[in-house]
């Protein structure tokens, strides 16, 4: 089976979700330009959009709508020539309207699982829960005769575990997209002992169409996205919970998640990254990971709290973020949660805490000047070592956080999940967006 | 033909802000003043200097696609909107692509010599940001022939004169011409500056030529022979000028020391639907420009300063060709060399011209009136230059589509 004919018939298992939507855009798109490209209105492409929610699939349609509008008006040019021979579209408007209606047609909303019997590729977005992904997949094997290839989107569970419990036999790949997918380019493909030559070889060349650079990981739960952030996640809680001991532990919160933005150099402090990513999805990754880690709990009660008291972060259907371990305002962080009272304690009452950080070696040091700067690995070295002869709060704390990242990394190359430091680096860099990728000689 | 049978004056000239991405003010997201707006100011500012709307006996407005950009049409009927005392005047609204503001100078021109007119309000405006610019690459190609609209590239204009720097190229050489061209970049930026309401007036860029040399052009993400450095910029904008008689310039009370006098003009078209003869050539610009120079009986060498249409850096350097500073193929060089610059032989376009001050398309042929009437009046500020007193005079190009239409005027100082 070729390529094309792997994509004439793909089904999106939760293609309204977050992850499912972007997954569904970027493939619509792709199945619409070999459509065009094979000049052709004689090979049907189909491609299920497939969601339990109703709401869900009508918000997906104008989410794609604008979106492939947005992404036709980007390649303009690429587009004149696809539409060449058709003599009525002339103004750079009618092309991009008929080419916002060619993707679309290629797009079937429905609720009904059935859809996926008839296709030969699914891509799997759906919870992060093993049993409902292999119940789904279970279905799917018993009623469609196409042998068809699966590709989860688990960030979490090992995909062996799914392989032999939904009898897939080398048929199942982990396609793991960054969120947004539409946006962010890392994928990390992963890959088990049975996995056939052709699915690894189809799935690459389908993310380096879809212009995404792709990592591959060890099949071990969490990969190395998430096997970096939860660690990471759990340091900063720990050593706020350490904090505690001489101050608040919002104020402790506060301290950390600023650090480790201004101080690691970071797009966002870590709190704002676990509201994010959701504290209930956090806690759910270390909850799929726990099982198969020996000699290492990832857990958190003060996560369990929070999502106990019905306080779990992401994102609202309109893309604002929802309160989690901070309160935000027009998408800023301005309180952190005190877990004790569940109230939102506003940034302006910890006017100590900044004096007790100290200041920062060089404020103009910033992620976001930092990322474009060509000579950044010279400016970071500097920061830091201006950083290490500090004795301040922030100053300790940062190079704890640092360090304690490097043996993140580290120890993901060491326990095979990654198979090189470099793989590591690149996921932080382009997954996670971080200036600087983990394994770095800054902190030493 | 376009001997002037009596004396003419510019007075009173005005630009709005030339607003579009550089000006720090501006916010592709944030809402943005409409049409109105620019006619209003524009409008209101020349009337204030000429002592009110009563002394104005007709108005005309240079636009060239209000239709498609502000979903617009009979821009006249604006003119009373400005001032009550315009109603129940005459107003014409003019188009000939980007050359529209230049046929509402020769409009007014032709008012006064045909006696109808002492005073002529004066207007060029265009208003693009509306839309994204791969929809203002479709409303700009109206400028061309709609015939050839589909063969053409999704950037229409950029295109086109990227075929012409590609000819260039191959006919005197890659690095030879993108000298030429990249030192009209940074004359245009460092020109505008100088002046106010510039477009790149708030730039910053610390080395030009470096930034230039960096941005190869690249055919996959825009066009195979020029980058972005080398077009005009998407501009909203408006300019206004009071174009008067001997008797007009008496009635608004304006001095003399104030005004320029028309001495010439030239206006051309070439056939629409035909590419130009040769690609390395401004055909039209140069029997445009040449018929201006000889009604009023000079030659080049008679010139202090020129604005020319450089809607792209190569227009710019073909000007030089057409206008017979450099022989063919020399163009490049004699820009490169600094003769083009402020201080150099002939300085060009010295607020920044399109490039640099920007190009609200049906505003620009007024908006060159008005530069050439600030520097010979003494009013460009921190732009102005010294007009050498044995080259007193000053020209405009003002370019619509390819080569297409072409208006030129030559003034002195009244």
């Amino acid at each position: 089976m070729t390529y094309e004919e792997r994509l004439q018939n793909v089904t999106v298992l939760g293609a309204a979700g977050k992850m499912g939507s972007g997954i569904l855009l970027l493939t619509a798109v792709e199945m619409a330009d070999l459509m065009l490209k094979s000049g052709g209105k004689s090979k049907a492409f189909v491609l299920n959009a497939m969601d339990v929610s109703d709401e869900g699939l009508a918000g997906l349609i104008q989410y794609l709508r604008a979106q492939v509008l947005k992404i036709a008006e980007k390649k303009m040019v690429v587009l004149r020539t696809m539409y060449h021979d058709r003599k009525d579209l002339i103004e750079n408007s009618e092309i991009i309207e008929q080419y916002v209606n060619d993707v679309l047609s290629v797009v079937r909303p429905t609720t009904r699982l059935e859809a996926a019997y008839g296709s030969k590729l699914i891509f799997e977005a759906v919870n992060e829960n093993k049993d409902l992904k292999v119940k789904i997949f279970r279905q799917i094997e018993d009623n469609n005769e196409h042998t068809p290839w699966y590709f989860t989107n688990t960030s979490s569970v090992p995909i062996n575990i799914i392989e032999s419990e939904a009898d897939l036999k080398g048929r199942v790949l982990g396609f793991h997209f960054y969120n947004p997918p539409a946006v962010q380019r890392l994928v990390e493909l992963i890959w088990t002992n049975q996995t056939s030559a052709e699915v690894k070889e189809f799935a690459n060349e389908y993310a380096k169409n879809l212009g995404k650079i792709v990592v591959p990981s060890n099949d071990y739960a969490g990969f190395i996205g998430n096997g970096h952030f939860m660690r990471d996640a759990l340091h900063a809680i720990k050593e706020a919970e350490e904090l505690s001991a001489e101050m608040p532990l919002p104020e402790a919160i506060y301290i950390v998640n600023k650090v480790s933005q201004d101080y690691l150099v970071r797009p966002m402090g870590i709190f704002q990254l676990i509201d994010y990513v959701g504290i209930d999805v956090v806690r759910f990754i270390m909850g799929v990971m726990n099982p198969f880690l020996d000699n290492e709990d990832l857990h958190s009660p003060l996560l369990d709290k929070l999502f106990d008291t019905g306080i779990k972060g992401g994102q609202h259907s309109d893309g604002s973020q929802k309160d989690g371990f901070l309160k935000y305002e027009k998408g800023r962080p301005v309180a952190v949660i005190d877990p004790e009272t569940k109230q939102y304690i506003a940034f302006d009452s910890f006017s100590g805490a900044d004096g007790k950080i100290g200041a920062i070696p060089d404020p103009a040091i910033v992620w976001k000047s930092v990322v474009r700067m060509k000579n950044k690995d010279e400016v970071l070295q500097k920061f830091y070592n201006d950083l290490k002869a500090l004795d301040t709060l922030g100053a300790k704390l940062a190079i704890a956080y640092g360090k304690r990242s490097n043996e993140i990394g580290k120890a993901l190359v060491a326990d095979a999940v990654a198979n090189n430091e470099e793989d590591v680096n690149t996921v932080l860099l382009t997954g996670f967006f971080h200036a600087y990728g983990p394994i770095n000689n800054y902190f030493d | 033909m376009s001997k002037l049978n009596k004396k003419i004056y510019m007075v009173a000239g005005y630009n709005t802000v030339s607003l579009g991405t550089g000006r720090n003010e501006f916010h592709p997201k944030k809402p943005r003043p409409g049409i109105e707006h620019y006619v209003e100011e524009a409008g209101r500012k020349t009337l204030e200097m000429i002592g009110g709307a009563d002394n104005v006996d007709e108005c005309v407005v240079g636009n060239f696609m209000a239709e498609r950009f502000n979903k617009q049409g009979h821009l006249g009927g604006f003119f009373p909107m400005i001032d009550e005392k315009l109603q129940y005047k005459p107003a014409t609204r003019v188009e000939g692509a980007c050359a529209s503001g230049g046929l509402a100078v020769v409009s007014a021109i032709k008012s006064i010599m045909a006696g109808t007119s002492d005073v002529v309000l004066t207007m060029g405006v265009e208003v693009q940001n509306t839309v994204k610019a791969i929809y203002g690459a479709d409303i700009l190609a109206g400028a061309g022939w709609y015939g050839k609209r589909k063969d053409g590239h999704a950037y229409f204009f950029p295109g086109q004169f990227s075929d012409r720097a590609g000819a260039y190229y191959e006919k005197y050489g890659y690095d030879y011409a993108r000298e030429g061209m990249g030192r009209w970049f940074r004359n245009a930026v460092e020109n505008a500056r100088l002046c106010p309401t510039a477009q790149e007036h708030h730039n910053k860029t610390p080395d030009l030529d470096a930034l230039y040399k960096k941005l190869k052009p690249n055919g996959k993400a825009f066009v195979d022979n020029l980058n972005v450095l080398d077009c005009s910029k998407v501009s909203d904008g408006a300019s206004t000028i009071a174009i008067v008689s001997e008797e007009g310039l008496k009635r608004i009370g304006i001095p003399r020391d104030q005004a320029v006098e028309i001495v010439s003009f030239g206006h051309k078209v070439r056939n629409l639907t035909e590419d130009p003869p040769d690609l390395t050539e401004l055909t039209c610009i140069k029997a445009t420009a040449m018929e201006a120079l000889d009604s009023a009986g000079i030659t080049i060498d008679d010139l202090g300063t020129i604005e020319t249409h450089d809607c792209f850096s190569i227009a710019g350097v073909l000007a030089t060709e057409a206008l017979g500073f450099a022989a063919p193929g020399e163009g490049a060089k004699f820009v490169a060399e600094g003769n083009t610059a402020r201080g150099g032989k002939i300085p060009m376009n010295t607020t920044g011209g399109l490039i640099g001050w920007g190009h609200p398309t049906g505003g620009t042929g007024v908006h060159m009136a008005v530069t050439l009437w600030e520097q010979l009046t003494g009013n460009a500020g921190e732009a102005q230059i010294e007009m050498p007193a044995d080259k007193p005079y000053a020209l405009s190009i003002n370019m619509g589509g390819d080569d297409v239409t072409v208006v030129s005027v030559v003034c002195k100082k009244a």
